[in-house]
């Protein structure tokens, strides 16, 4: 178990290496000078020099690379160029808004898709099937923004219920809560969408099986082996998408936070690319490749925990 | 102006009806988000839509109307040179830290921002002061290397506001300036609040406390402004919803003008541009209300050089370069351009020059000139077009004041060399007699316009939609700025 683990981090440091290489690399390239961009058209040369040398872009590319990296693992992110406040703040501060907006998105979609999916599969080729499965056509076609802007069309401007946009921060969590409410349920459907239709095809899958045969044989209803038996291992596949969906709810809202203008991650990503604070970008990118990174480790090591032939294969 | 007056009685009977107290507060969206708070250290519009004359005070000041007035000097002797100005300052005014301001400050910020390693955007306005001197608190003395007809329009810029040493270490996330409102908080990517200052010297505001939005997307700001969650848009970035907030009695829609010359740059180096024939084809063939309706809903001047048509300055020279196909067709004949070329077109971000270039690209096919359109984000825009001048042509608006100068630098990304032209803003600089400024202003303007250094297209209008009952906000945009100072609620 140790010498799995051990080549587990060995390939989770080696992926980090290259992933910031990459990342770097690929920042850099893109055309348009942070200084020049910051100082207008009216500004001198001299003037742009001098930003330049402020902001250590006179630095080789190299050195440059060595003092991210150095910096990142003294959990020293940098300082934002634009903004000039510390990339870590920057981050905390809207990690606030783009964790809690995944994480309810996720759980609607859940909640939505689990006993749709369910109720699918045990109704499959009846008239709840056909209408579930036709909605969830529907939901994976629909566009998560045009969604966002007939939600904000219904409930914002003529019902008044909710708030257009903007996010007015955990010191009254109920506003919080009301104002992430509409995000959430924009990018919820096109989840909950794809996971419906996941979790009726495992289901399906799993009804086949000798195991769901051998419960009906022992007198079990249909239900019953289907609640009994079905579901659980139905779920093993779900739950890996689930997984995967939260890795794009947390850094794949850059449109939705567009659309409610929040204060979010992908807004911040957003945002500096325009202004090219490259060093935000970065930060935040490494960031996000970390905890998918991580995640995967994580779940690698479950994995190995769980099921003992995977360590005695490597 | 009577559709205002019914709009506004018809909000008045809704307010007596709803039993409203007299509000004091106020939520203002802009589009764009400040990226600091330094308004002496970058180029960012949206620094000073923010801080200009809430938080920060220069010298002298723009009003409303573009005219320039008295800040937190509140008088000043010119020598008979031109070269020497006093500046008399306002006594008793504090920084929002309970420092003092007083000529000290002054002398700091302008050396400040002339310094060798100085950041401000616009170093050019301090290029000619050779000294600051303090005579005593309440008076400084600035001395120009040579007469500036400009200085004191200088002097009133957001990139010469009055900053004070004790405070400039933090002053991009903490800015500490002399004016009417304090900066009190600022959620990054959301909204920045200011608050009055009691211990303000000029008259307090009306508003209690205000609150900027920062809302880029066009439809999110529709549905903000029709969700009442922001009381006043300043820059409505769709004009094509501005008509149903004009119908909407609970809104009023402000369209003014801006400094904001947009134009058809046209790189005057590359051939065929070098060709005056071929660029006064171009001029031709524009059709430039055609531009202003397709593209900005019909907001929005004609111009026919580069000049701002509200200003008392400005000569009419449409005539220079009227809609008139057969002719661009004939000279570029004329020029060897029977068949017509092709060339870039290359689009920054705005709508103005989004849109506005697929309909200029169309007007100039139908005279036979072909342009591969590309679209650029602004950092992109001003690595390739400004600096590297790799374009044919571009659409942008020149927004700042009075930038007719920019002509004269052969360098300037249009690359227009013009000796004469030099000369004449040389002498402008120098002159500071008004009827003869005008008389000169008149003469660059006629020199630009024959020479068709660039399509004049239209000067950008600025929309503002606001509550019915909020009054006393700038219509017009002569700095960007949303001075909140006269801003109030009618009861």
């Amino acid at each position: 178990m140790i010498r799995y683990a051990l080549g587990r981090l060995t390939s989770l440091v080696i992926s980090l290496i290259v992933a910031s290489i990459v990342i770097f690399a690929v920042i850099e390239v893109i055309p348009g000078d942070p200084a020049a961009f910051m100082l207008g058209i009216n500004a001198r040369p001299d003037t742009i020099a001098a930003l330049r040398a402020e902001m250590g872009l006179d630095q080789p590319l190299i050195t440059r690379y060595l003092d991210w990296i150095t910096g990142m693992l003294r959990g020293d992110f940098g300082q934002s160029w634009t903004y000039k406040t510390p990339v870590a703040e920057l981050i905390a501060d809207r990690i606030w808004v783009s964790l809690p907006l995944a994480i309810f998105a996720l759980t609607l979609s859940t909640l939505v898709a689990f006993p749709a999916g369910i109720y699918a599969a045990s109704r499959r080729g009846g008239a709840g099937d056909v209408t579930i499965m036709g909605a969830t056509q529907l939901g994976v076609a629909i566009p998560n923004f045009w969604f966002a802007m007939i939600l904000v069309l219904i409930f914002a401007i003529n019902l008044r219920w909710f708030s257009a946009g903007g996010f007015p921060g955990w010191d009254n969590p109920l506003q919080a809560i009301k104002s992430l409410t509409l995000p959430a349920i924009a990018l919820a459907l096109p989840q909950a969408a794809i996971l419906a239709r996941v979790m009726r095809s495992s289901l399906l899958d799993m009804l086949g099986e000798d195991f769901i045969r051998t419960a009906r044989a022992k007198g079990l209803s249909a239900r019953q082996a289907l609640w009994r038996h079905a579901v659980r291992n139905a779920l093993i596949p779900v739950l890996t998408i689930i997984g995967l969906q939260f890795s794009f709810l947390l850094a794949g809202g850059i449109i939705i936070e567009q659309v409610f203008f929040l204060p979010g991650l992908g807004r911040l990503i957003f945002q500096s690319i325009s202004a090219r604070d490259l060093i935000v970008v970065e930060s935040v990118v490494m960031l996000l490749v970390f905890t998918v990174i991580m995640v995967n480790f994580i779940v690698d090591l479950a994995y190995a925990a769980v099921d003992p032939r995977l360590r005695t294969k490597s | 102006m009577h559709h205002f007056k019914t709009l506004a009685a018809s909000t008045a009977i809704v307010l007596c009806a709803s039993g409203a107290l007299a509000q004091d507060s106020i939520t203002v969206a802009i589009q764009l988000e400040p990226p600091n708070l330094d308004p002496t250290g970058g180029a960012a519009q949206a620094i000073d839509s923010v801080l200009y004359a809430n938080v920060f005070e220069g010298l002298t000041r723009f009003d409303a109307d573009g005219a320039i007035i008295r800040g937190l000097a509140q008088s000043w002797d010119i020598s008979d040179d031109g070269l020497v100005y006093t500046f008399n300052l306002a006594a008793g005014v504090t920084f929002h830290d309970g420092t003092t301001m007083d000529a000290e400050d002054v002398k700091f910020s302008l050396d400040r921002a002339r310094a060798e390693d100085s950041t401000n955007a616009q170093k050019g306005l301090f290029a000619g002061i050779t000294d600051v001197t303090v005579i005593d608190p309440l008076t400084v003395q600035v001395t120009l290397d040579q007469p500036n007809g400009s200085f004191l329009f200088n002097m009133a810029w957001g990139d010469a506001v009055i900053v004070a040493p004790e405070s400039i270490e933090n002053i991009a996330s903490n800015p500490i300036g002399t004016g009417p409102f304090t900066f009190t908080d600022w959620v990054q990517g959301d909204r920045l609040e200011l608050t009055r200052n009691p211990d303000y010297w000029g008259p307090a505001p009306a508003l209690e406390s205000a609150t900027f939005r920062f809302i880029s997307d066009p439809t999110a700001a529709f549905a903000a402004v029709m969700a009442e969650d922001v009381d006043a848009f300043v820059g409505f970035p769709a004009p094509e919803n501005l008509p149903q907030f004009e119908a909407d009695p609970r809104f009023q829609v402000l369209v003014g003008n801006t400094e904001g010359e947009t134009i058809l740059s046209t790189n005057n180096k590359m051939p065929p541009f070098d060709d005056i024939r071929v660029r006064k084809a171009l001029a031709h063939a524009i059709d430039r209300q055609a531009i202003i309706d397709g593209a900005m809903f019909g907001y929005g001047t004609p111009i026919g050089t580069h000049f701002a048509p509200h200003n008392p300055d400005y000569v009419d020279l449409l005539a220079n370069s009227q809609h008139d196909p057969d002719l661009a067709r004939s000279l570029l004949a004329e020029a060897g351009f029977a068949d017509g070329f092709t060339t870039t077109l290359k689009l920054p971000p705005p709508s103005y020059a989004r849109r506005g270039g697929e309909i200029i690209a169309s007007q100039l096919r139908a005279v036979g000139i072909e342009t591969e359109i590309t679209n650029l984000e602004w950092a992109q825009w001003i690595e390739e077009v400004f600096t590297n001048k790799d374009f044919g042509l571009s659409i942008v608006s020149h927004t700042e004041p009075m930038d007719i100068g920019i002509y004269a630098n052969p360098d300037y990304y249009f690359q227009y060399d013009n000796p004469e032209f030099q000369a004449l803003m040389e002498t402008l600089n120098a002159t500071t007699d008004p009827a003869m400024r005008s008389n000169l202003l008149a003469q660059a303007q006629a020199i630009i316009s024959e020479d068709y250094v660039n399509g004049y297209l239209f000067e950008l209008a600025v929309a503002t939609v606001a509550k019915a009952g909020l009054q006393g906000l700038w219509v017009n945009q002569p700095t960007a700025a949303v001075d909140l100072t006269g801003v109030s609620w009618s009861n």
